[in-house]
């Protein structure tokens, strides 16, 4: 089943070419931070985590999000979801291999990362969330490959799956719990120790993820003659908005007991997000921007009529994962350390080799999550041929 | 079977290339150079003799420095005595160095030779200057 | 034959499983020896600072420059990737909480003595997923093992203090001179004061301790009632930065 991936016409080919190139580069700008050391990252002694960190927590959102059509599908057989929750299972595992080489290439010694396995630290949530990645990258390729291998047969999958299945859904709920457990916990920080942090994480991944996935269905009917099903999406799109509201509620949520309580050590981050603190307003713009996109997204996917047209529908979509990635992302991990313990700010903005090493790992990403989906569609033989239609019209030159 | 010649003679080429390690050296008279640490201790009068004897140094002095690694970063014992009752304090750079204080005519000369990856000590402990 | 093939198959795997997986997990501390004993600490270091003293000796930089000098702390030149392990703070930065604008002016315009408070409850230490930072339970100082650090940099997250530095670079180059009885770190390791540990072997007193020209600085044990440090502190008001969040910082400042 595997060869399906390396079987394909020149666009195929050409895509897997600009993904490796993607790979390529991001491998150069990682040999020189390996080289010269963290250096090459605008990070510092004040902002100590950034792009990287901030790609990891976004990026586990993504891959917990599978679970918002297993659920559905394997715990309530939601039968609508049929075709699309190998779509999601195999979404999950290019993110949570992202997810772990996002963390790898923020190490200052990566060779040592067996140390974390070598000396297991329960009262780390660093050392869980190692575990819990790593079982839910083997549950997904596990379940993933049996159901697909299965169906490719023609029988159903064995019995022992389903209980795997099962778990895979608190799993999947726990490895973002975990993540977020990395910043909820740290007395130190003020902008992350709220207990709305984990709830805020799961709402948003929940978003972002369906988000990402009609996106991706959209984008596969045009190349394959892979069709989810107009119910499969809009279902899907229901869950997005929900999703959306419960994130955007939660965040105003922390906007309330922050400001109302007036606390300067916990106004003092949100005011450097959204007005500048002592000057420095890097972030601003961005922020703004993810708002607009959040309530823009918002007035189109509460709107059934927008909601239903598949154009509005994708601008949702992508204004939902855009908006998101701004605000789990670069806001959530810059704000934590500014202002920092001692009340300093300090500006970060990504280096140039940051953003080319992160490119390198999303490229990574896009190049299993390609050879991934190639096997699905082709056992599915719903790969669109290269060009039958041209060919024929060549042979009747005459036409008639 | 078709094209016996070709293959074996491959076959032949490939097992010559592949146990070149084992002969290489040999054939070309490499192997006739062994190395030839030089032990300083003129400057470190009464220490005439190494912490460990000699034969356990050569085969494990690696194992001896990441025991001491952890004895003195993590249980905080320092103290270190000899097989013939001396007391060392346990440190490379101190008292490893003391004595064997040419890091290219004894250590290098052996690491070079095995070919052993670099070693990560000296990139935090440092090397005695080699002045003397 | 009561059992058949596969069941047997599975006891083994199962029993194999189990025998070298406590093996692997059995000790939860990875193997090394520090004894979980549960009895309290016999020596708790700690360190007194006399701001008073210290403001005596305006622009003096003294345990800053012994502290990098021995311990071959590199001077990066820049605020953004600077490693340090004992320097002054403003007072209004070391200690947010207690500083306002009608301070008199001696506190508020002088800069105060910061260092790791190695405290008795480090969140470092509760997060670090290699225990490449632990509490030492004999005297209690929070030490670091550059050996084992992976530079994930969780510890300088969880620092309330800032105390906590990471080498984004080699160090090597930027230490005008190196000494060498001490090591150097390398790249991509965290770094921090160690409470002077190798000197406390030997009996000396930290070196910042040592060097003070005001003899502002008071080092002792904590949990000896009869110590300088016990004494200075019943007799004086003392402060400690960001106490509420539960880390007990063990230096203790003179007001």
């Amino acid at each position: 089943m595997l060869e399906k991936a390396i079987t394909g016409d020149k666009r195929y080919w050409g895509w897997l070419a600009f993904v490796l190139l993607l790979v390529g580069t991001g491998a150069i700008a990682y040999l020189r931070q390996l080289d010269q050391g963290l250096t090459v990252t605008n990070l510092g002694r004040d902002v100590s985590w950034g792009f990287y960190i901030a790609q990891f927590t976004f990026l586990v959102g993504v891959a917990a999000s599978a679970v918002m059509v297993v659920l559905p599908y394997y715990l309530h057989n939601f039968k609508v979801f049929s075709k699309v929750t190998i779509l999601g299972e195999f979404l999950a595992v290019p993110s949570v291999i992202m997810c772990m080489l996002f963390i790898v290439v923020d190490m200052g010694q990566p060779f040592r990362v067996q140390n974390v396995m070598l000396y297991p630290t329960l009262n780390s949530p660093m050392f869980w969330d190692m575990i819990s990645l790593s079982g839910y990258l083997f549950l997904n390729i596990l379940i993933g490959y049996m159901t697909l291998s299965s169906e490719k047969k023609g029988i159903a999958p064995p019995k022992w799956i389903k209980p795997l299945i099962i778990i895979s859904i608190p799993w999947a709920i726990s490895i973002h719990t975990v993540t977020a457990f990395l910043y909820s916990g740290l007395a130190a920080r003020p902008f992350w120790m709220t207990a709305v942090l984990a709830p805020r994480f799961l709402a948003s991944a929940f978003a972002a993820g369906p988000a990402l996935l009609i996106l991706i269905c959209f984008l596969v009917r045009k190349f394959t003659r892979f069709d989810a099903g107009k119910e499969a999406i809009q279902k899907l799109a229901v869950i997005a908005t929900y999703a959306m509201c419960i994130n955007v509620f939660l965040i105003l949520m922390e906007i309330f007991t922050t400001f109302y309580s007036g606390m300067p050590e916990h106004m003092h981050h949100f005011e450097f997000l959204f007005v500048g603190l002592h000057g420095h307003n890097t972030l601003v713009p961005w922020m703004w921007f993810s708002s607009a996109l959040a309530i823009v997204a918002l007035i189109l996917l509460l709107t059934p009529k927008f909601r239903k047209k598949e154009v509005m529908l994708g601008f949702a979509c992508v204004a939902v994962f855009a908006s998101i990635w701004i605000d789990k992302g670069l806001g959530m991990i810059v704000a934590g350390f500014t202002p920092t313990q001692l009340g300093d700010v300090v500006d970060y903005w990504p280096s140039l080799n940051e953003f080319l090493v992160s490119i390198g790992v999303y490229g990574v990403g896009l190049l299993i999550m390609t050879l991934l989906y190639k096997i699905i569609f082709t056992v599915r033989g719903e790969t669109k041929p290269a060009r039958p239609i041209e060919e024929e019209a060549m042979t009747t030159p005459t036409g008639g | 079977m078709y094209d016996a010649g070709k293959i074996i003679l491959g076959i032949l080429i490939f097992l010559i290339l592949a146990t070149s390690p084992f002969w290489f050296s040999k054939a070309t008279g490499q192997a006739d150079y062994l190395p030839d640490p030089i032990i300083l201790t003129k400057d470190t009068p009464g220490k005439d003799l190494c912490v460990m004897p000699t034969e356990y140094m050569r085969s494990s002095h690696m194992e001896l420095l990441n025991d001491w690694r952890n004895s003195v970063v993590r249980d905080g014992i320092r103290k270190f005595t000899s097989p013939d009752g001396k007391e060392y304090k346990k440190s490379l750079s101190n008292t490893c160095m003391d004595c064997h204080s040419n890091k290219t005519d004894f250590c290098d000369k052996c690491h070079n030779f095995m070919a052993v990856e670099e070693q990560n000590c000296w990139s935090c402990h440092v090397e005695p200057k080699e002045e003397l | 034959m009561g059992i058949d093939r596969r069941k047997f198959l599975t006891i083994a795997g199962l029993t194999t499983i189990t025998t070298l997986g406590k093996k692997v997990i059995g000790n939860p501390s990875g193997g090394d020896e520090v004894v979980e004993t549960g009895s309290k600490a016999v020596k708790r270091w700690a360190m007194a600072i006399d701001m008073k003293k210290c403001r005596q000796h305006e622009g003096c930089v003294e345990c800053t420059r012994i502290c990098h000098k021995i311990h071959n702390v590199p001077d990066i030149g820049n605020s953004k990737e600077e490693v340090k392990w004992i320097w002054k703070e403003d007072f209004e930065a070391a200690f947010p909480n207690q500083h306002h604008d009608l301070l008199e002016k001696e506190v508020n315009e002088n800069s105060v003595v910061v260092l790791c408070n190695h405290c008795d409850n480090p969140p470092c230490v509760k997060v670090c997923p290699t225990k490449s930072t632990w509490k030492r339970e004999e005297d209690g100082i929070v030490m670091m093992d550059m050996h084992r650090c992976i530079g994930c940099r969780y510890c300088i997250a969880g620092c309330p203090y800032g105390s906590r530095s990471f080498n984004w670079r080699d160090p090597r180059p930027f230490i005008e001179e190196v000494n060498p009885e001490y090591p150097t770190r390398t790249k991509g390791v965290v770094e921090k004061c160690n409470f002077c540990a190798e000197r406390l072997a030997d009996g000396l007193l930290p070196a910042c301790v040592e060097i003070c020209p005001e003899k502002a600085l008071v080092f002792g044990n904590v949990n000896d009632p009869e110590s300088e440090i016990r004494l200075i502190l019943k007799s004086r008001h003392s402060i400690r930065r960001k106490p509420v969040l539960g880390t007990n910082p063990q230096i203790y400042y003179l007001v």
